[in-house]
Order: structure tokens, then C-alpha cells, then sequence
């Protein structure tokens, strides 16, 4: 097996798909981890695990740190409201004096695609991306992968339909890369607002037809409406969106009967899901949150150096 | 001041029709039509004489702001480019809005300049877009043209009467194109790399809308209105139909939007993040046409000068801007190189036609102007290295960059301020 040699997770964009199912095979053996009584591995021992959010975030950060904590690592959260950024120091000199510290792992959250990656030019420590503005969300793309080839035993061939807010999200861009790498078709669908043509150019489909979206996934993957980054002229209402591109209970009906739905959350119930479609038995939407940890160990594992012959 | 003679170089004069070998007389400070006595020889053989270069579009930080750069090493960058009058914009700290503060800039410029300074004025107070500024005093002050350059006036009513009010006074009003609306928080071009890259769209369209108004209101005021460092395909094309129906409309460029396109931002380095943005290779295409057919006949710099630790900083919220007088002419040259332009043609960009849209006796080499010129060794082979730059800042993308061309001497007022 292949072993990997970066420090840094900064996106999907860069990795091969080498890399990528390297990445998978890895958090699968994470995975059984968390199934057991004790669930905790001594791998990252001694070593320090910054999580340094400059965006608010539940469920990642949680994610994060229970990975971390997972691996016997010591974990600091940093929140924005928290850190020293509110007055006036630079990103660079919080991430120096993190570093001063000694910290082993840095993850961050930024509002500002890049930031991950102009941490990564000058930190020695090791830089996660976890949601960089809306570039990428590495962690997401592999989590939802995973959970796909857990379900469906493969990606390649898969046609996956990514539907929302595609202009302002990580998680669509993060997923392209990633699912088109693995040779996966897919397809981002939305409003032609939020859904612009030239993400055909990034190697996927674009449709602004919820029916032609839909009929042929395997997997439709939902994006929440993201009022917070939006600019006011996108669409003209939450209800409208609904009415437009929600997935309701009759074109889920159209679909294919073994596809399933994904949302990395959090879910907007009623808005860009039907409440009951998120709670049946084809949305894995839980299951991608358990997988995400899984994920989330393999990632600070390997970025700290970690190699599986030792562990 | 001793005399000089510049001896044996190819003199490119495009206001007097010029491109030949010959000599330059310059004593007291003009250009003079025999050789002086006494007059020091200056050889020139092999190398390339011309007026002395102007740019019009420089922002030398002071009042305000000069960790970033001052009058004395923003003026020293130009002198070190080949540029031997500069124009500078008003977004300084306060901004030139004022009487007082033109006197200041004049003053400074006149202790601590080694190349002629022009002052522009604001088109409103505090450059807010909101009233005008007293801009028949700025002219009494020295200004050469008002702008609000950094910011565009977004009230078409207030715009229009700017112009027609500047029309009186005999000021070209000078634009920076930027629709707010369209372009919000834009920091990047609105295209294939923004989409990449996570990072919010600049569209052109941003730039068309306003580059469009600015037409239909130098037509309607016929009166002069100056788009300052055009960027996009879109843009190029209305000027270009505006001129051939006689509007009275100019525009300038700036070397990265010809030379460099998006794609450099994909490394997130801020030192690719200029207001207008850089664009698609199309639209860059579309620039260096403009130039090439006369549609743009200004090239300038935009220097822009920032500190290093403003720039190091993540790419949403690192200042717009960049330096250029170093790099200015060499990149330019480029477009020689690749017969977009004849040498002559771009030399024209440079002296002749800035100085007749500010109305300044410079530009031209005739008998009686002011005795500033450049000398340019097109074959020198060097590469940028923007740690030795005059500058205080070091934001340039071009660090590192191998050129071709170079300015050799900058004589000001007939005296050699660069070699």
C-alpha cells in the first residue's frame, strides 16, 4: 500500500486518486474504531491538535476534536470571538504564535477561501483545511465518498447529482473534484443564479431542470441555502426555492429506487428537504456525520506523519 | 545645470514625426536646436532617445500614508522606470479634495521629487461620491484632472454634472470604472478561476456598465472623460465605437491586464489582487488589440504600493494593488517584441498622449519643451528584483520576472536623475 507524504490536507483540487483512496481505505480501519467499547487509539499521543475556527461551526468542529481526542491527542478549540483576530492581529500571527507552541496539527475553519493554504506557505506544523470560505471542504468529499462506496461498493461509474447553492459551497467543490477524480458523473443543479454555466468547466453538468437532475442519480447529494454568504439578489425566496428545487416527496418518487440522499447538514427541514425524506430509510444523512469522524481520524493521522505499519 | 548633448541615438519623437538617429541638445532646462557650449556628451549610440515618459495613473501614498511610499521614493521608482513626470492620485489621507492639500503635495514634491509631479483633485468630497468637490479651486491649486480614482461615482446625475461643471475649467475627468452593485465584494474576475477557487466574482460587466455611462455622458457634456485602467473585452469595444462616432472619451491600461490573466491567482497570492482584477485570457486578448488599433492610447502603471504585512494576509481582505513603475516600460516593450505595436506607436502611449489628455508642454522633444527624456536600451537583458526596488513597498507580481529592456538614463529639467 501506498503510503502518504503530505503534511497539509489543504483540498480535494490537489490530491490524486491514489491519494484519495488511500485516504478511504484508511478511515475505514478508523471507522471500526468508533464501534468499539473503548474508543480510543494511542496514535497521536503527545501530540497537540489546534482547532482554529475563524467561522462558526457545530458539527465539524466537534467532528474534529473528537477525532482528535479519538487519537489520544491533546485538543485546543479557538473560536473567532475567542482569539486575539478580534483585535487586529493578523491570521499569519495567530498561526505563528500556534505554532510557538508547538502545535503538531493546525485545522482550520476560515471564512476566506485560501486561508488554509496561505497558512500552509509558512506553518511547519501541519495544516487541515476544515471549510476554507466557499473553496473547499476537503473532509466533507471524503466523508460523503465514503459513505457512497460504503453503500453503493464504488464510485466510478455513479452518476451523483449535487443540488442548491452551488456557487457559494466548499462542499459542491470539494465533492466535484473528488467524485470526478474517481470517475463518478456528476451533475450541480440549482437555481441558474447560484448554479452558474461555468462550472461545467470544473468537468461536470450543469442543469437548471430539478426533473432532469434527478432521473438518473445515485446519489443526490442536497446543499442548504446559504443565507449568511449570499448576496440578496440571488433568488427571490426560501419558499420559491422550495417550490422550485426542494426535494419533496413526489420527485423523490421519480427516482431511482436505489438511490439515496446525502446533506452534510445542517438541514434546512421543509426548505431544501422534505422533513419526512430526511428522517426515511434511504437518507444516510446520520451515517455521513459517523463516517465524517472516521474520516477526520485518518486525516489528522496521516497528516501528523502516521504511517499504518507502525500502528 | 551644465548642457547636454545627447550624442548618436535613435530619437523616437512621436509628436514631431520622428525616428532617426540624431543628436538632442538640452540646455537650461529646455530642449534647445543647436549645441550649447560647454555641454556635457552623453552617448547614446545604440540606444533608444525619447521624450521623457509619462505616467499618469501613480499613487505616491503621501499624505497619509507613508510607511507605503512617499513623493521621494515613489518618484524615484518612476525615475529608475524611465518616467520623468508622474500623476498621482487623490486617495490619500485627507484625500485631495482641498486646496490645502494640493499645496501640500506640490510642496512636497518640489522639496523631496526627482521627477515632475502632477497632482489630480477628487470629483466629490472625501471621494464619497456624494457632492462635489470645490474642483475650479483644485484647478487654481495645479491639479491636471479630477478623479476619484479607487472609487467611481455611482450617481449618474452627480457624474454628469461633474463633467460639465469640469468642462468649464478645461480638467479631463478621470474615471475608475466599477459598477458597486454588480461587483459587491468582488475580489477576483467573475469566471472560470473564481468558480476554482472559491473566491467572490469581479464581473466585467461591473466595469462595461459604468465605461458605458461614462460614453453617453462625455456625449451628452461634450466634454472629456478619461477610463482609467480598462480591463475588459467589453469595455475596450464601447470605447472603440464611442471614439468612432467622436465622442470624447480616452482610456488607459495598465501592463499586468496585458500581460498577466486570472489564472496567476490560483496559488490564493495576493500579490495578483488588483482593482480592476486581472481577467480572462480573452479579455487580455481584447486589451492588447485595443492598443494595438489606438483604442486605448494611454499606458500607465496604477503603482500601487502596500505594506508587507497588509498583503499577508488572506486573500479577501489583502488591499487592491500593485507596484509598476519598475516593471512598466520592459513589460511594455514586450508588446514590441510581438509587433503589436511599432516601437514608435508605444513610445506615443507613454509621452505624446498622456501629455495632451492632462495638457502638459511635455512629451515631445521639439525646440523649447521641457528638457525631459529617456534613454532606452531595448536589448538589456534583466530580471526583476523587487527587494532591491526604490520603493518602500514590495508588492509586485513581477518579482523575479526575466525582462527585456530597460531604461538606461532619466534626465528631468535637463538633469539626469536615474542611471
Amino acid at each position: 500500500m501506498k503510503t502518504w507524504q503530505r503534511k497539509d490536507l489543504l483540498g480535494i483540487q490537489d490530491l490524486s486518486a491514489d491519494e484519495i483512496n488511500f485516504l478511504l481505505d484508511s478511515a475505514l480501519a478508523f471507522k471500526q474504531v468508533g464501534e468499539r467499547t473503548v474508543k480510543k487509539v494511542p496514535s497521536l499521543r503527545g501530540k497537540t491538535v489546534i482547532n482554529l475556527f475563524i467561522e462558526p461551526s457545530t458539527r465539524t468542529r466537534t467532528s474534529f476534536e473528537l477525532a482528535a481526542k479519538r487519537l489520544s491527542a491533546d485538543v485546543i478549540n479557538i473560536t473567532a470571538s475567542a482569539s486575539s483576530l478580534v483585535k487586529g492581529e493578523t491570521l499569519k500571527d495567530t498561526a505563528l504564535n500556534l505554532q510557538a507552541l508547538n502545535a503538531d496539527i493546525i485545522v482550520i475553519r476560515h471564512s476566506a477561501a485560501g486561508a488554509p493554504h496561505f497558512l500552509g506557505k509558512f506553518l511547519k506544523a501541519s495544516v487541515v483545511n476544515a471549510g476554507d470560505g466557499a473553496h473547499e471542504h476537503p473532509t466533507q468529499a471524503l466523508l460523503d465518498a465514503f459513505t457512497i462506496r460504503e453503500k453503493k461498493g464504488r464510485i466510478a461509474g455513479l452518476k451523483v447529482t449535487i443540488l442548491g447553492d452551488i456557487l457559494y459551497s466548499r462542499v459542491a467543490r470539494s465533492n466535484v473534484w473528488l467524485l470526478t477524480k474517481l470517475g463518478a458523473e456528476v451533475t450541480l443543479a440549482g437555481p441558474s443564479t447560484l448554479v452558474p454555466r461555468v462550472f461545467e468547466e470544473l468537468g461536470c453538468r450543469v442543469t437548471h431542470n430539478i426533473d432532469e437532475a434527478l432521473r438518473d442519480a445515485d446519489v443526490i447529494n442536497l446543499l442548504r441555502i446559504q443565507h449568511e454568504r449570499q448576496r440578496k439578489t440571488m433568488f427571490p425566496s426560501t419558499g420559491e426555492y422550495t417550490a422550485m428545487f426542494g426535494l419533496n416527496k413526489e420527485r423523490f418518487s421519480r427516482m431511482k429506487p436505489d438511490s439515496f440522499i446525502m446533506h452534510p447538514g445542517p438541514i434546512n427541514r421543509g426548505v431544501e428537504i422534505d422533513s419526512d425524506l430526511a428522517d426515511g430509510n434511504r437518507s444516510v444523512i446520520l451515517e455521513q456525520v459517523t463516517n465524517g469522524l472516521a474520516v477526520r481520524m485518518a486525516v489528522l493521522f496521516l497528516c501528523s506523519g502516521g504511517q499504518f505499519s507502525e500502528s | 545645470m551644465k548642457a547636454l548633448h545627447i550624442k548618436g541615438g535613435r530619437v523616437i519623437d512621436p509628436g514631431n514625426g520622428i525616428d532617426a538617429v540624431r543628436d538632442v541638445y538640452l540646455a537650461d532646462g529646455k530642449v534647445v536646436a543647436s549645441l550649447p557650449a560647454d555641454a556635457e556628451v552623453i552617448d547614446a549610440t545604440g540606444k533608444v532617445v525619447t521624450p521623457g515618459l509619462i505616467d499618469i495613473h501613480v499613487h505616491l501614498r503621501e499624505p497619509g500614508r507613508s510607511d507605503k511610499e512617499t513623493i521621494e521614493t515613489g518618484t524615484r521608482c518612476a525615475a529608475r522606470g524611465g518616467f520623468t513626470t508622474v500623476v498621482c492620485m487623490p486617495n490619500t489621507t485627507p484625500a485631495a479634495d482641498n486646496t490645502g492639500t494640493i499645496a501640500f503635495i506640490k510642496q512636497r514634491a518640489a522639496e523631496a521629487a526627482c521627477v515632475n509631479v502632477y497632482p489630480t483633485g477628487a470629483i466629490t468630497k472625501d471621494l464619497k461620491g456624494e457632492e462635489l468637490a470645490p474642483i475650479g479651486s483644485l484647478k487654481r491649486a495645479g491639479v491636471v484632472a479630477i478623479t476619484d480614482d479607487g472609487h467611481c461615482v455611482q450617481n449618474n446625475e452627480l457624474m454628469r454634472r461633474a463633467v460639465e461643471y469640469a468642462r468649464m475649467f478645461e480638467l479631463p475627468v478621470m474615471d475608475h470604472c466599477q459598477d458597486y452593485n454588480v461587483v459587491a465584494d468582488g475580489v477576483v474576475h467573475e469566471g472560470h478561476w473564481s468558480a476554482a477557487l472559491g473566491l467572490r466574482g469581479w464581473p466585467a460587466l461591473g466595469e462595461d456598465l459604468i465605461v458605458a455611462r461614462n460614453v453617453l455622458i462625455a456625449e451628452t457634456t461634450d466634454w472629456w472623460v478619461h477610463c482609467q485602467h480598462l480591463s475588459s473585452a467589453r469595455s475596450v469595444q464601447l470605447l472603440r465605437e464611442a471614439k468612432q462616432r467622436g465622442v470624447k472619451i480616452t482610456g488607459e491600461a495598465c501592463p499586468h491586464h496585458f500581460v498577466l490573466t486570472d489564472e496567476c491567482v490560483k496559488t490564493y497570492d495576493t500579490n495578483f489582487k488588483m482593482n480592476p482584477p486581472l481577467r480572462s485570457e480573452r479579455d487580455r486578448a481584447a486589451i492588447v488589440e485595443g492598443l494595438a488599433d489606438g483604442t486605448i492610447e494611454i499606458i500607465c502603471s496604477d503603482h500601487a504600493p502596500h505594506c508587507n504585512y497588509e498583503k499577508e494576509v488572506e486573500f479577501d481582505v489583502a488591499p487592491f494593488g500593485i507596484l509598476g513603475l519598475e516593471t512598466e516600460l520592459a513589460l511594455s516593450l514586450e508588446l514590441v517584441r510581438k509587433n503589436v505595436l511599432t516601437l514608435p506607436a508605444l513610445i506615443e502611449k507613454f509621452t505624446t498622449n498622456p501629455a495632451k489628455l492632462v495638457r502638459l508642454n511635455k512629451g515631445t522633444l521639439g525646440v523649447g519643451a521641457d528638457a525631459d527624456v529617456t534613454i532606452i536600451d531595448l536589448d538589456c537583458e534583466w530580471t526583476y528584483d523587487v527587494t532591491a526596488s526604490a520603493s518602500k513597498s514590495r508588492n509586485s507580481p513581477f518579482h523575479g520576472r526575466q525582462l527585456r529592456g530597460k531604461a538606461v538614463r532619466t534626465i528631468v529639467g535637463g538633469v539626469t536623475k536615474f542611471e
